[in-house]
């Protein structure tokens, strides 16, 4: 087990490695020069080149790749050419918004999915399995979009159970930053319980069929204690794994449902800055994102091997 | 005393009748055998008594266990039962067990579901003295094990730990050594004759080898299509065979062909010499050097022109790997494969203009042919190799004479492979190894998969197919008999390594290794078999 997260471990770091210099070198491709863009066309040279000083670009491309690596180990993202703010600032303060939004969405989309699952699995054919079926059949067809604003239209204009937008900021505390995030994280977990509770079923159905459910049932266990004793582990590979890429997308995806609830995560973030080629910025963000995508796989394997012994002998 | 007993049984699933009055006891300490080719309703038979009948499954009569009807019990209570009362054991040792969960777990299970306030201590030393009672001690198969560290013969054993852990009054095993080796499938069969003596339980074997049963059964029950066509004392049923089907059955499992003496020629075609093929093991450390394991070991044998040669072990042996190799899918580390003094792989690829003499023709009837095309264009494959393909009326030819060669009707060509039946497909598969007339064909467990008749009308044929084309072939089976009966010489393989050759008969009556030795010994043979092999 320790020699099989030490492989994995490795092979994070490579992966992060290797993205840093694909992001630096795509990002240096990328044609404008940042100093002029700022400065406008009618910059006088030595502005620009002032400038360019200032912010570093003038070196070498191999020293400039080791300052904005050296800069992210060491926590500093750099100046934004937009706001002139540090962009770690930047990102940390949406951070507080986007990964709890993330992680709130993803707990929701599997408390919903697993039992939702579970239950249409057992209920193969019949009645229920086809309502949870038609269910979430109907949570991937629609868009979030669509949700977020019926939720808003139900809760918060009809009931007045909770804002239309806007986030309080959690210094008024973890309950009311929740309350806030509640309508926005429903709306991003609903089709993505759709689409989990979808693979927990069929993944649940293919293990109903092995033999060694059989085998349990010849032990003189019930069908309801072959399913939860022997089924849902088994099960549970592909479920993670679609968890993992849910998980990366509700991180960085969530930019439609930060729109309509007035959020300002790390989605709105880029758009922006992308908008306003502040590359520095969008260079960060998906630095942060790549970096997270593999925290996130690196986990996933973890749990794989947890999940199954099989994995584990191997490495 | 009767233990179980099942009077008039009837099943059908969804108005399809499967069973038709089965009428079938077990005695306590009783060995009962039911026995049939695929399609007999055997399986079946086995599961109705386990009340573990597929959905859509409605049975009628009676499944007697002491004074209880299985068929009229609600299913808490047959809860109660299976595991504790009646055992069973599967066919398929490598997925019968949970991956997931140690052996230790999955014996405990069987204990404490039943006898929940068992602790989980005690369940763990019952789990102990029951691996130990099937042949593994904890001190070599301590309960943290998984079954994917286990042999198929040891996962069987964890299987009938599982079922034998609260000593049942029956025991149900439905093929419990088909997917073994002979040597392993004679360990578990005295394994589970011992604890059916041991327990004075009641154990009904379903096979589909009578040669299984021969020496082992109290009684037998022969089953066709959904019926017992004949019962009786193991003795008495196996000497007089009465009803046709029985006949047939014992006839087809030992049944001997009549192959044309090998036409003397001295030339010879394929030349194997010095052979090794290595697997590389995963590294042990990040810049270690990976360990390699040898799966096949200096491997040297040659097949003469119009030479039938046999090549037997048991799996892991190295079959499959020389089989491999001399079809040129994969390089070998030393030595070199020539046919007719050509090598198979040269310069890093495999040589094409070799392997278009060469065909095969594989274990799976199912598996080997791609479901989407017609049978013309099916066994045409093999062209592909061949730079002057046969086209317009000449392939039509060729596709008829193939068909015809293998006892099918050129109007087959156009249908699909579903049509066909298990037996059908591989005379499909011949007529496909057939078409190019290749100088070598390899047969890799190619009847393998069959029942005992479709096996005997494969080997008819190929002994016919022999008198007419000359064939040159090498047979590769775990099967002893069948290699006895198709071919000239014999390989006997054992770990990589070839342990001994020779003229079958003479390695058959007279076996010079003691490897070769114990696996004739293993191998299950019917009654008269045996005497001629004294």
């Amino acid at each position: 087990m320790v020699r099989y997260m030490l492989k994995r471990l490795a092979s994070l770091c490579i992966s992060l490695a290797v993205a840093s210099l694909v992001i630096f070198t795509v990002i240096e491709i990328a044609p404008g020069d940042p100093a002029s863009f700022m400065l406008g066309i009618n910059a006088q040279p030595e502005t620009l080149a002032a400038l360019r000083t200032e912010l570093g670009l003038d070196a070498s491309k191999v020293e400039r790749y080791l300052s904005w690596v050296g800069g992210l180990l060491t926590g500093d993202f750099g100046i934004s050419y937009t706001y002139r703010t540090p962009v770690a600032g930047m990102i940390a303060a949406r951070m507080w918004v986007s990964l709890p939004l993330a992680f709130y969405a993803l707990l929701l989309s599997t408390l919903i999915a697993f039992p939702a699952g579970v239950f249409a699995a057992a209920r193969r054919g019949k009645v229920g399995d086809m309502g949870v079926m038609g269910a979430t059949q109907l949570g991937v067809a629609v868009p979030n979009f669509w949700f977020a604003m019926m939720l808003v239209l139900v809760f918060s204009i009809n009931l007045r159970w909770f804002a239309a937008g806007g986030f309080v900021g959690w210094d008024k505390g973890f309950w009311a930053g929740v309350h806030a995030l509640t309508l926005p994280a429903i709306a991003l977990a609903l089709p993505q319980a759709a689409i989990l509770a979808r693979v927990m079923r069929s993944s649940l159905l293919d293990v109903l069929g092995e033999d060694y459910m059989r085998t349990a049932r010849a032990k003189g266990l019930t069908t309801r204690q072959t399913l939860w004793r022997h089924g849902l582990r088994n099960a549970l590979i592909p479920v993670l794994t679609i968890i993992g890429l849910q998980f990366s997308f509700l991180l960085a995806g969530s930019i439609i449902i930060e729109q309509v609830f007035y959020l300002p995560g790390l989605g709105r973030l880029v758009f922006q800055a992308i908008s306003a080629r502040d590359l520095i910025v969008v260079e960060s963000v998906v630095m942060l994102l790549v970096f997270s995508v593999i925290i996130v796989n690196f986990l996933v394997d973890l749990a794989y091997a947890a999940v199954d012994p099989r994995l584990r002998s191997r490495a | 005393m009767t233990l179980l007993s099942i009077t008039n049984l009837s099943l059908a699933i969804h108005s399809f009748s499967i069973l038709r009055n089965i009428t079938l006891s077990v005695a306590s300490g009783e060995i009962v055998a039911v026995t049939g080719e695929s399609g007999s309703g055997k399986s079946m038979t086995a599961l109705a008594a386990m009340q573990l009948l597929p959905t859509g499954a409605q049975a009628k009569g009676h499944v007697m266990l002491g004074d209880r009807d299985l068929l009229k019990l609600p299913e808490k209570d047959l809860c109660g039962i299976r595991g504790n009362e009646i055992g069973m054991v599967f066919q398929e040792p490598m997925t019968a067990l949970n991956p997931v969960q140690t052996i230790g777990q999955q014996v405990a299970e069987t204990i404490r579901v039943h006898h929940p306030s068992v602790s989980r201590q005690a369940a763990h030393a019952k789990a102990i003295a029951t691996l130990e009672r099937v042949g593994l001690p904890v001190d070599q198969f301590p309960l943290s094990r998984f079954p994917h560290e286990l042999s198929g013969g040891q996962r069987q054993r964890v299987v009938i730990a599982m079922a034998i852990a609260l000593r049942p009054r029956l025991l149900i095993a439905d093929e419990p050594t088909t997917a073994l080796d002979v040597t392993t499938q004679a360990q578990i069969l005295d394994l589970l004759k011992r604890l059916a003596k041991d327990d004075n339980m009641g154990l009904l074997m379903i096979t589909h080898d009578l040669a299984v049963v021969a020496d082992m059964a109290d009684s037998i029950y022969v089953m066709r299509k959904g019926e017992v066509v004949e019962q009786g004392q193991t003795g008495a049923l196996l000497r007089n065979r009465r009803h046709p089907y029985t006949q047939m059955l014992f006839e087809a499992s030992g049944h001997k062909v009549n192959l044309p003496p090998a036409p003397a020629s001295s030339q010879s075609l394929l030349d194997v010499r010095h052979v090794c093929r290595d697997y590389a093991l995963p590294r042990k450390a990040l810049f270690s050097k990976p360990g390699a394991f040898r799966a096949v070991d200096d491997v040297s044998f040659s097949i003469r022109r119009g030479e039938r040669l046999g090549l037997v072990g048991e799996s892991g042996c190295g079959k499959s790997t020389l089989t491999r190799a001399i079809l040129g899918l994969e390089q070998v580390q030393r030595g070199s494969i020539t046919l007719d003094g050509e090598p198979v792989f040269s310069q890093k690829q495999p040589n094409l203009s070799v392997r278009r003499k060469m065909q095969v023709v594989f274990q799976d009837p199912f598996g080997s042919f791609n479901p989407r095309h017609r049978v013309d264009r099916l066994i045409t494959e093999p062209f592909h190799l061949s730079s002057d393909p046969p086209k317009g009326a000449d392939r039509v030819n060729a596709i008829s004479q193939s068909l015809a060669a293998v006892g099918l009707s050129p109007s087959d060509a156009t249908k699909y492979i579903h049509e066909f039946s298990g037996g059908q497909r591989q005379r499909l598969a011949i007529a496909r190894a057939l078409i190019t007339r290749p100088d070598l064909i390899l047969f890799d467990e190619a009847v393998s998969a069959l029942d005992v008749s479709v096996r005997a009308q494969i080997l008819d044929l190929l002994a016919d197919l022999c008198k007419t084309y000359d064939l040159t072939y090498l047979f590769i089976s775990h099967d002893l008999s069948v290699v006895r009966t198709v071919t000239d010489r014999v390989l006997v393989m054992k770990s990589g390594k070839i342990v001994e050759q020779g003229a079958t008969e003479t390695v058959f009556q007279a076996p010079k290794h003691p490897y070769t030795r114990k696996l004739l010994a293993a191998a299950p043979l019917l009654p008269t078999l045996e005497r001629h092999v004294q």
